[in-house]
């Protein structure tokens, strides 16, 4: 077994930022590895330019903010392992990763690291329907993998189930591949995204249904018949609404859950959050789990967004520098205090408060079972 | 509002907001128009205008705000809103024609004088527009900024092109 001061799952920008945090304030060994055959997360789907503060790089494309964590995380010495997974969490902080060689083999190596940050971010909701299994059906997540990192169009006709951020951005992505997205449909009475990004396929000619869903896919080798149909008040199709549209790729964007498998392999206390997208763990103001040494950050403790998963990312990077006397307790308060003051004013707004009193709910939580 | 339910901005709002141009500031020459009426955290058109003619300030939710007597209608915001919300709008580009400019990341790029369709915010066809530029230098980062002229009477209506 070796050892590691700091070891972090997941390379996305909660990952990267924790690890660049730590190692800033002094931290020697920070190991980050991430399962993808590239670090980034997230960052190196997202094409387009981010929302958020003049002051924290908004208006940046997320492939280059990935560039910029990136090039720092080298800088501070960070090591990455790539196409490595952790598969296993056991007492005393001890974790178990399945390395991936340059021989294309893996090895399996245990870590007994001082402090654990897990950032394992979220993965895609599906949604069924009769049909919903015939090829050419998929995640909006994996569509934009397709078209941003492989280059590869999924299809020509695409029908977009969902109209949060993720429905709204990968349909304009879509169109700027060179795909036609012949309509999103949406289920509830209102698009769920920020309006600026549904602005933007309506004036390139996208219809949104919203009070709609999805009935039936049809096909025979792919899909190439979408029915779809309006919702009543009751979320029930309404008969003889039915309208079928010619598509051969549907793409769902119902959401995202945070991943815990390992969060649930050493039983770091959870607690049910609908406005997080599920089970998220139990954290303080550090973002450490009730698992003392071990702490959680980004998607995997609620579906938000990148500029808060860097912002929990560093906080759990400072707090685990402190506690290893890297930094005075002095000095880590003035860090956390302003990273909070940025946390807070990033769930502001009639989008970020649910978030905010999601983000209390969690941290109130907290105390009732850190013993 | 018709943002959330169908996706697009009306004229209305945007007056509602107090974000469309006064007629007397149209008439002075080109202006922007700040198509953002939802409350999100986000403020890079604010440091990017060099005549602080937009303004957010604290909480970063607040709506932006343009001052149309500061504005010189420039365009340098159009490229740098990640929400592709800012357009410029010309209506004394000559007699009977106006110009738009809108964000346009789409390949291929329109060529100067080229005829395309102008398109209204929900993608419709208004009318014909030529091209009066296509600007993409590394400061828009990949965002290049399209100008159209158009006949006046759709200036208003006009926010982009029908993709090639
Ligand atoms: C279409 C889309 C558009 C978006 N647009 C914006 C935007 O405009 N602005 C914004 O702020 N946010 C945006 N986001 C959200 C943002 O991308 C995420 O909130 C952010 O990436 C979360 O960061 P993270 O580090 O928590 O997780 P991720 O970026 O998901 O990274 C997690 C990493 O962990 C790795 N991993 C998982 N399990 C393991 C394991 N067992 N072992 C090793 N590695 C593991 C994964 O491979 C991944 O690389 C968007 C998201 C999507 C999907
Ligand atoms: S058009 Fe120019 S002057 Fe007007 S708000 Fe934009 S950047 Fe400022
Ligand atoms: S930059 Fe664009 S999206 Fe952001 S606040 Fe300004 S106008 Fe709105």
């Amino acid at each position: 077994m070796i050892s590691k001061e700091i070891v972090i799952a997941g390379a996305g920008p909660a990952g990267l930022a924790a690890a660049i945090e730590a190692a800033k304030a002094g931290a020697k060994e920070v190991l980050v590895v991430d399962l993808n055959l590239k670090p980034g997360g997230q960052l190196f789907k997202q094409i387009h330019k981010f929302f958020g503060s003049s002051a924290h790089r908004s208006g940046t494309r997320g492939i280059d903010i990935g560039n910029q964590l990136l090039t720092e995380a080298k800088e501070y010495g960070v090591e990455i392992w790539v196409n490595s997974a952790a598969v296993g969490l056991f007492h005393d902080r001890i974790i178990s990763i399945e390395k991936g060689l340059d021989s294309g083999e893996k090895e399996l190596v245990n870590i007994q690291a001082q402090k654990i940050i897990l950032a394992t971010g979220a993965s895609e909701n599906v949604v069924r329907f009769k049909g919903w299994t015939l090829p050419g059906i998929m995640g909006a997540g994996a569509a934009q993998t397709m078209i941003n990192v492989n280059r590869v169009k999924p299809g020509n006709k695409v029908v977009m189930l969902g109209s949060g951020n993720v429905g709204l951005i990968v349909s304009y992505q879509l169109m700027q591949a060179g795909c036609d997205v012949v309509a999103l449909i949406e289920a509830a009475p209102k698009i769920g995204g920020y309006g600026v990004h549904a602005a933007k396929i309506r004036r390139a000619g996208v219809p949104i249904y919203t009070s709609h869903t999805i009935i039936e896919a049809k096909g025979t080798e792919r899909v190439s018949e979408v029915v779809i149909a309006e919702l009543d008040r009751s979320w029930n199709p309404i008969p003889g609404t039915e309208k079928v549209l010619e598509a051969d790729v549907v793409t769902l964007a119902a959401g995202l859950k945070p991943i815990s498998d390992l969060v649930r392999l050493h039983d770091l206390k959870c607690v049910y959050n609908a406005a997080f997208g599920g089970w998220v763990p139990k954290h303080d103001r550090n973002m450490e789990s009730t698992q003392p040494g071990i702490y959680v950050v980004g998607d995997t403790t609620g579906v938000e967004e990148a500029n808060t998963a860097l912002e929990e990312g560093r906080l759990a990077g400072v707090a685990a520098a402190e506690r290893l006397g890297y930094l005075t307790q002095t000095d880590a308060s003035a860090l956390k205090d302003d990273i909070w003051e940025r946390l807070d004013g990033l769930r502001m707004g009639p989008f970020g408060e649910k978030r905010m009193v999601a983000k209390n709910q969690i941290l109130a939580a907290f105390p009732e079972c850190a013993k | 509002m018709a943002l959330e339910e169908c996706g697009y901005i009306t004229r209305e709002e945007l007056e509602q907001f107090g974000l469309f141009p006064s007629e007397e500031r149209f008439k002075q020459g080109p202006v922007a128009v700040i198509e953002c009426i939802q409350e999100i955290p986000c403020n890079p058109c604010e440091a990017a205008c060099p005549r602080n003619a937009i303004q957010i300030g604290a909480p970063i939710t607040t709506l932006p705000m343009l001052n149309e007597k500061l504005c010189t209608g420039c365009g340098i915001c159009i490229a740098k809103c990640p929400g592709l919300a800012i357009f410029t709008v010309d209506k004394t580009y000559s007699g009977d024609e106006a110009t738009v400019s809108f964000p346009y990341e789409y390949v291929p790029l329109p060529v100067k004088d080229e005829i395309v369709e102008a398109v209204n915010r929900v993608g419709e066809v208004v009318c014909k527009g030529r091209i009066i530029k296509v600007l993409n230098p590394k400061a828009y980062d990949r965002t290049p900024v399209v100008t159209v002229a158009i006949e006046k009477e759709f200036a208003d209506e006009v926010r982009s092109m029908k993709r090639k």
